[in-house]
């Protein structure tokens, strides 16, 4: 270990922070280019690839399926977290299931080109949601609406603003940071950031 | 094979020099073993530990040349910051502190590039900018190359007297004082600055704060630049 002179803690501790992380109480944004704007009547969500059952959600229709309220921290590979936020969506359970899987992992592909890997095991268990609603209001497109990803035990980027389809992978397909040597994992408490941590 | 230093293996960075940009922003100038150059607009992450075990951990932009064998950070002092205050108030020559990286593979330009280069920085935005405006200037890279710089006042102007040779045509716009009989632009970037200052068509880097950015990135693409030309970084809070 090595000391920084004069360096001082300006913070608590806090056992809710993952290693490197600190707490911030803004909500910072980060993305790779502009915001994409398309109108909810030309807006759908797809799970396609490796499932039994292709399926596509009109915006009426996401918004029909039963509502979850997660309350949960979210970490950001920047090292900020933010404690006990609030979002409405939907479980991503629930459309995989009706959807059937065949494959292990899952590309969530979005407006922009973005896109993002995660094993299926990540996106489910009642572990991640389709979110259309941050604090009790409809989430503000640079933060990925009108529906982002929200798959908080990971870093924040695989938590894929503005989500337009969740495809259905056999074998593992990076996403855009992982592709440039972010983690394909990303577990904040591991400090899976880059590639080969 | 096994010696190799990877990016993400954390090193020892001694500061070599220090000076100060503005009064609230000073550039580090780092030792830092096996360091092999990075891309223009790549960053590193930093861990700094402090006597009683505690640590924090930030990421900070890369204001140097790719080939400087010395990375140099930008880093502006933030009200409530925890690491930006050491690194511009105490911080000497000689002090140490742990290091990674370079990383990012997004918010880069290399010098075999070849289209037209647009950059706009609001504030210490132009950190990376400053990067990639040398690694132009460094390999002779004859691509048009213009920087559109919004900061507040004179004093908040980084690297000022290096823009004047750095080889790319720059415009600077004050938003709260110009200097004393400034002929140029003197308001935030709006829609009518950007029609009038932006290369189109070519490769746009847009880094600041989130605002920003933001606005900056829906007015480009308003005026009809395409948004697979706009490589955006942002600043995303106000705590670092």
């Amino acid at each position: 270990m090595i000391v920084t002179r004069g360096f001082t803690r300006r913070r608590a501790a806090d056992d809710r922070l993952p290693p490197g992380q600190y707490r911030e109480d803004d909500f910072p944004v980060l993305s790779a280019g502009p915001t994409p704007h398309t109108p909810l009547d030309r807006w759908d969500l797809t799970v396609t690839g490796a499932v039994e059952r292709e399926l596509r959600f009109t915006w009426d229709e996401l918004r029909a399926l039963p509502v979850e309220r997660p309350q949960v921290d979210i970490h950001c590979v920047t090292t900020w977290s933010k404690l006990d936020t609030h979002w409405a969506g939907v479980s991503v359970d629930a459309l995989l299931e009706a959807a059937r899987p065949r494959g292990g992992y899952v590309l969530a592909v979005c407006d922009g080109g973005y896109t993002t890997n995660l094993p299926l095991e990540d996106v489910t268990g009642g572990r991640a949601w389709i979110a259309y609603e941050f604090e009790g209001s409809p989430l503000a497109p640079e933060h990925g609406g009108p529906a982002r990803l929200l798959v908080p035990h990971l870093y924040f980027w695989k938590s894929a603003k503005w989500v337009r389809g969740l495809v259905v992978r056999e074998r593992d397909e990076r996403g855009f940071w992982e592709e440039l040597g972010y983690h394909d994992r990303g577990d904040p408490w591991l400090e899976q950031r880059y590639q080969g941590d | 094979m096994s010696s190799a230093i990877r990016a993400t293996d954390w090193r020892v960075a001694t500061v070599a020099a220090i000076a100060s940009e503005t009064p609230r922003a000073a550039t580090l100038t780092l030792d830092v073993p096996g360091w092999a150059g990075h891309r223009a607009g790549q960053h590193v992450d930093v861990r700094l530990t402090a006597e009683d075990g505690y640590r924090a951990q930030r990421s900070y932009s890369i204001a140097s040349a790719p080939g400087a064998p010395r990375p140099m950070l930008t880093v502006e002092e933030l009200m409530d910051g925890e690491v930006s205050p050491w690194m511009v108030g105490v911080a000497r020559e000689g002090d140490a502190f742990e290091l990674r990286g370079p990383f990012g593979g997004w918010f880069v330009w290399d010098a075999d590039e070849a289209v037209p280069l647009m950059l706009i920085a609001g504030g210490s935005g132009l950190v990376p900018l400053m990067s990639i405006l040398r690694a132009r200037r460094d390999a002779g890279s004859t691509v048009p190359a213009r920087l559109l710089l919004s900061v507040r006042e004179p004093d908040d102007v980084y690297y000022a007297r290096e823009l004047e040779t750095i080889g790319a045509e720059v415009v600077i716009t004050y938003t709260r004082r110009a200097p004393r009989g400034w002929g140029g632009y003197a308001r935030r970037v709006d829609r009518a600055l950007l029609r009038e200052t932006a290369l189109f068509g070519g490769r746009t880097y847009v880094c600041g704060s989130t605002p920003f950015v933001e606005v900056v990135a829906e007015l480009l693409v308003a005026l009809g630049e395409d948004p697979a030309n706009v490589r955006t970084e942002r600043f995303g809070s106000a705590a670092r």
